[in-house]
């Protein structure tokens, strides 16, 4: 599939590996070069620099050409306009957002973008390992979660 | 909306920059009832010295600051901070959670236009695209000029004037091409006397064209009127 993937922090630079190695192909944009950084060293993809809500430089990365848009910048606002922009523009099949406000996560859910709010998970991990009784304890809890993040 | 001009309304601003500031204080002065929102702290404050208690600080795309606003109640919002982004989930947060009956967002980058309209904000307004507009009848190019859009057709009016090397120069309409959705509606020639056109009416340089097409077949008009006969091979 070819993939575009707005915003090159960490979250982004992972999903681009992954989905590179894949076999996709994967189109990272980013509005600061420094950015790539996080990309690994044998990343196979295109690395683009530009703003995302831009219908110029959507259009100069071969937008009308993906199946799939993902934004993971910081900004939640910037993210669901670029994948709103993705899906009712330029037609592409699957958007997805990342979005910090578990409000604005719902809304733009309901309004037919696929998104995910990181926010509450993280609250209620850090609760656990605060509640672990030990070091030892809340290590283990930290291992769980890896582990099932990697399932 | 309805057109009673007794009602009072309440009017909620997202953006305390000079658009905000200035829309503020010209409504302030109306009956109708007024809340700027306004994220900058030190802003807000210089707002409210000038203004008064009707300024409150917060992220106007906020659902939970927007509830506080009463933004259930609110008749209109007006997003004109200087990012798209901002204003475009600030008028949608509006619409979806809290039914407020027309939404405005200011446009910076006049690109941005045709997703806001597409994604239900009810108006958009684009300083870029005003200023445009008043000057393009006196650029000396080929420009296609908007003069608005038919709202809910996805149809615009648009203006234009048949240059000397157009291919239609001293044709009839009929043998025009126009793209799909496209009518030719007024002519205006060398004498300014406009005419409803017919198939048979002859095209001249100079000619001002009054047309109705589609916003995504504009390109394909400005072509078919504006450019020059396709080279021909020998």
């Amino acid at each position: 599939m070819r993939v575009v993937i707005m915003g090159c922090g960490r979250v982004g630079s992972a999903l681009a590996a992954d989905l590179s190695r894949e076999g996709h192909d994967v189109t990272v944009l980013d509005l600061d070069p420094a950015a790539f950084r996080f990309l690994p060293k044998d990343f196979s993809g295109h690395k683009e620099i530009g703003n995302g809500i831009d219908l110029d430089v959507l259009r100069k990365i071969g937008i009308e050409k993906a199946d799939v848009f993902v934004s993971t910048t910081r900004g939640d606002n910037r993210n669901v306009m670029a994948a709103q922009i993705a899906k009712h523009l330029f037609g592409v099949r699957i958007c997805a957002s990342r979005v910090f406000d578990p409000l604005r996560e719902q809304m733009y859910r309901n309004l037919g973008l696929r998104t995910i709010n990181p926010t509450r998970v993280q609250a209620r991990r850090l609760k656990r390992i605060i509640e672990a009784p030990d070091e030892e304890a809340a290590n283990a809890i930290a291992d769980e979660f890896m582990a099932a993040d990697s399932a | 909306m309805t057109t009673d001009l007794r009602r009072s309304l309440y009017i909620i601003i997202v953006g305390g920059g000079k658009v905000g500031f200035h829309l503020a204080k010209e409504l302030a002065e109306s009956t109708h009832e007024l809340l700027l929102i306004e994220q900058d702290p030190a802003r807000v404050a210089e707002i409210q010295e000038e203004l008064g208690d009707i300024v409150i600080a917060g992220d106007g795309c906020e659902a939970t600051v927007l509830e506080d606003a009463g933004a259930e109640r609110a008749n209109m919002l007006l997003a004109v901070t200087g990012d798209d982004e901002d204003n475009l989930v600030a008028c949608q947060v509006a619409k979806e959670r809290f039914n407020v009956e027309r939404t405005v967002a200011r446009i910076n980058n006049p690109k941005n236009e045709q997703i806001f309209q597409k994604l239900n904000v009810d108006i958009t307004v684009s300083a870029t695209t005003a200023i445009l507009a008043h000057i393009e009848p006196e650029l000396p190019t080929h420009h296609v000029i908007a003069l608005g859009r038919l709202k809910g057709t996805g149809l615009e009016m648009v203006e234009l004037r048949i240059p000397e090397e157009s291919r239609v120069v001293n044709r009839p309409i009929r043998e025009v091409r126009l793209p799909y959705q496209s009518m030719i509606v007024l002519v205006v020639g060398e004498d300014g006397q406009p005419k409803v056109p017919t198939g048979e009416t002859i095209l001249h340089a100079g000619d001002e064209i009054v047309a109705v097409t589609l916003h995504e077949s504009e390109d394909a008009l400005r072509e078919e009127l504006m450019a020059p006969p396709p080279a021909r091979s020998f």
